[in-house]
């Protein structure tokens, strides 16, 4: 909650004021679009570690976190980009070699989680997973929870409906609100004060950011509050749950921006080869996420040509014909 | 026409969509059977996104489901907790038809797209459920592909993803579930549907050039294969369709 009409920071200032070494993390988008890819290169840079991190389904934003050596432990339902990498890379090497924790939703449930925790609920029932080691299987063992007062002390929980069989619903699988320290979304137009402007699917950004305690707005364009205001019913975030706005242009890349520009598939197909080798990961990393100071300088290294090459197409919001084997 | 096992796969997928049906698409393969379906054989069905896209033109293969591409001439974009709510909805809900892949899967349809091995150090690690268990637990009828192979169709999944009729009969509704499962397994070989009562998988189909023994071959289990007849392939003008239109990057193909 902050009503100040001025939240303008640098993405610099905002990552340090509220992302600290073993916060509780969540990062909108899904899978190839619409990742803070800017605020999550700059948590790398920080080297910020033990993230607890939750996601649904991501791709770019969580391998890179990962392998960028930030996060500890995960709560996820998917963690793939898309036709580039059918299994985040980093992330599967981290889970094989057991260097990270993981513990594995479903989208709906992560997406209720976010939820229960925007509504001030302990939890919400769905009906999905009955019979599956999503239920029987915990990643995080009992006696972990009890000494973590940031964890609920049970995965999920099946119980018979109190409505007897009401919607023909016998049982119910009650899954735990999250409530995350900071979450950080990428949207297309914000103003200063926080209002937020989401163009095309939403995913469960809008849940995410109302499920924090505080909560940064990456943008594309920060905006006159007027543009916005115009048209408040197509304004997905109020002012009142921000803290941070950050005007990143290509904040989301190589991920994609709706109406903006598409993913780069010469970026996530070059990111994953070398994301397979130690050695050229390293020098990936070295490139692409320490030898810039930020997303400006990310944008010139990879050059006009291929930038031009993502600019979305204003009438379909994408890169139409774009070469993307 | 020549053709591969992959369009041969496709091709069957879509000549199940009807009129009528909402699909429910992931990536890969999945959505190019919905996108074959709705230019051949079922041009009244609707293309779905756990993401929230309802109805896309989709004039480029989105290559994620969250792809712009399935952004474009949508009738609704929303977000996940609308197009979990799709699949639920007791009017809706019974139109959707889900498609989804995996790693292993036993008798009875249950999947595996989580791990290979013990879960706190496995062997492989894959995606995981995504919205995959939601659909698989939500609707009447989903579809599953797989690749025929000894060490995908399992006794025993190594983690239980997405349930299919759990452990046949009424496991179903014994779990909580609602009614519904996987209708049928399509492979590069051949093509499975599962018993009314017992829920056991069954050999429906096997492909031109594939004989019944190479399919059980390349299976841990046994499954009955009396009522199996060789599946009709791909069409020219289905083979047309699908590569011209569909996929003429060939970015899934």
């Amino acid at each position: 909650m902050n009503v100040r009409p001025d939240k303008v920071m640098t993405l610099k200032e905002a990552i340090a004021e509220y992302v600290k070494d073993g916060s509780h993390i969540s990062i909108g988008g899904f899978t190839t679009t619409r990742n803070p890819m800017a605020a999550v290169y700059e948590i790398i840079r920080r080297k910020v570690k033990n993230l607890h991190l939750y996601v649904h389904s991501n791709g770019p934003a969580v391998d890179e976190l990962i392998g960028g050596g930030c996060v500890s432990k995960i709560e996820i339902a998917y963690g793939g980009s898309g036709k580039f990498a059918a299994t985040c890379i980093r992330f599967k090497k981290a889970v094989q070699e057991a260097t990270i924790e993981i513990e594995d939703y479903t989208n709906y449930q992560m997406t209720l989680r976010f939820l229960a925790g925007a509504m001030g609920l302990p939890f919400l029932p769905t009906r999905s997973s009955f019979g599956t080691d999503i239920i029987n299987t915990w990643g995080f063992s009992k006696e972990a929870r009890k000494n973590d007062p940031k964890i609920p002390d049970k995965k999920l929980v099946v119980m018979d409906s109190p409505f007897g069989n009401w919607m023909d619903a016998e049982k119910v699988v009650l899954v735990p609100a999250i409530q995350t320290d900071v979450t950080i979304i990428h949207v297309q137009k914000a103003d200063k004060q926080g209002t937020g402007r989401i163009e095309g699917l939403t995913f469960a950004d809008v849940e995410q950011a109302k499920s924090a305690k505080h909560l940064i707005l990456t943008c594309e364009e920060l905006v006159d509050t007027g543009d916005l205001r115009a048209a408040p019913d197509q304004n997905q975030i109020p002012f009142i749950h921000v803290d941070a706005v950050v005007h990143v242009p290509h904040g989301a890349y190589p991920t994609a921006c709706h109406y903006y520009y598409d993913y780069d598939p010469v970026y996530l197909n070059d990111y994953a080869k070398a994301a397979r080798d130690e050695k050229l990961f390293e020098e990936y990393l070295e490139k692409y996420v320490y030898g810039v100071k930020g997303q400006e300088e990310l944008i010139a290294l990879v050059g006009k040509e291929r930038i031009q090459a993502i600019a979305a197409d204003p009438h379909t919001g994408y890169a139409k014909n774009l070469k993307r084997n | 026409m020549e053709y591969t096992s992959r369009e041969m796969m496709t091709i069957v997928a879509a000549r199940e969509i009807k009129n009528g049906d909402i699909v429910f698409c992931g990536t890969g393969i999945s959505m190019l059977a919905a996108m074959a379906a709705k230019n051949i054989n079922a041009p009244e069905s609707v293309i779905f996104f756990e993401t929230g896209s309802i109805d896309a033109r989709l004039e480029e293969l989105p290559l994620a489901v969250a792809d712009p591409r399935v952004m474009y001439w949508a009738s609704s974009n929303s977000g996940l907790l609308d197009a979990f709510a799709t699949m639920q909805n007791r009017i809706t809900g019974e139109h959707v038809i889900g498609i989804l892949g995996a790693a292993q899967i036993d008798k009875f349809g249950n999947i595996n797209s989580t791990v290979i091995g013990n879960y706190y150090k496995p062997r492989t690690r894959f995606s995981g459920s995504g919205g995959a268990c939601d659909v698989a637990s939500f609707v009447p009828r989903s579809i599953i592909f797989m690749q025929q192979e000894k060490r995908k169709f399992v006794n025993k999944v190594d983690y239980l993803t997405s349930p299919g009729h759990l452990t046949g009969n009424d496991g179903r509704r014994k779990a909580g579930l609602p009614p519904g499962g996987p209708e049928l397994v399509i492979t590069n070989m051949a093509v499975m549907r599962f018993d009314d009562t017992t829920k056991e998988m069954y050999l429906a189909g096997y492909y031109p050039g594939i004989t019944k023994e190479t399919v059980l071959e390349n299976m841990e289990f046994d499954v009955d294969v009396s009522q199996a007849e060789e599946v009709e392939p791909p069409t020219a003008s289905e083979l047309t369709i699908l590569r011209e239109k569909c996929d003429p990057q060939r970015l899934i193909l």
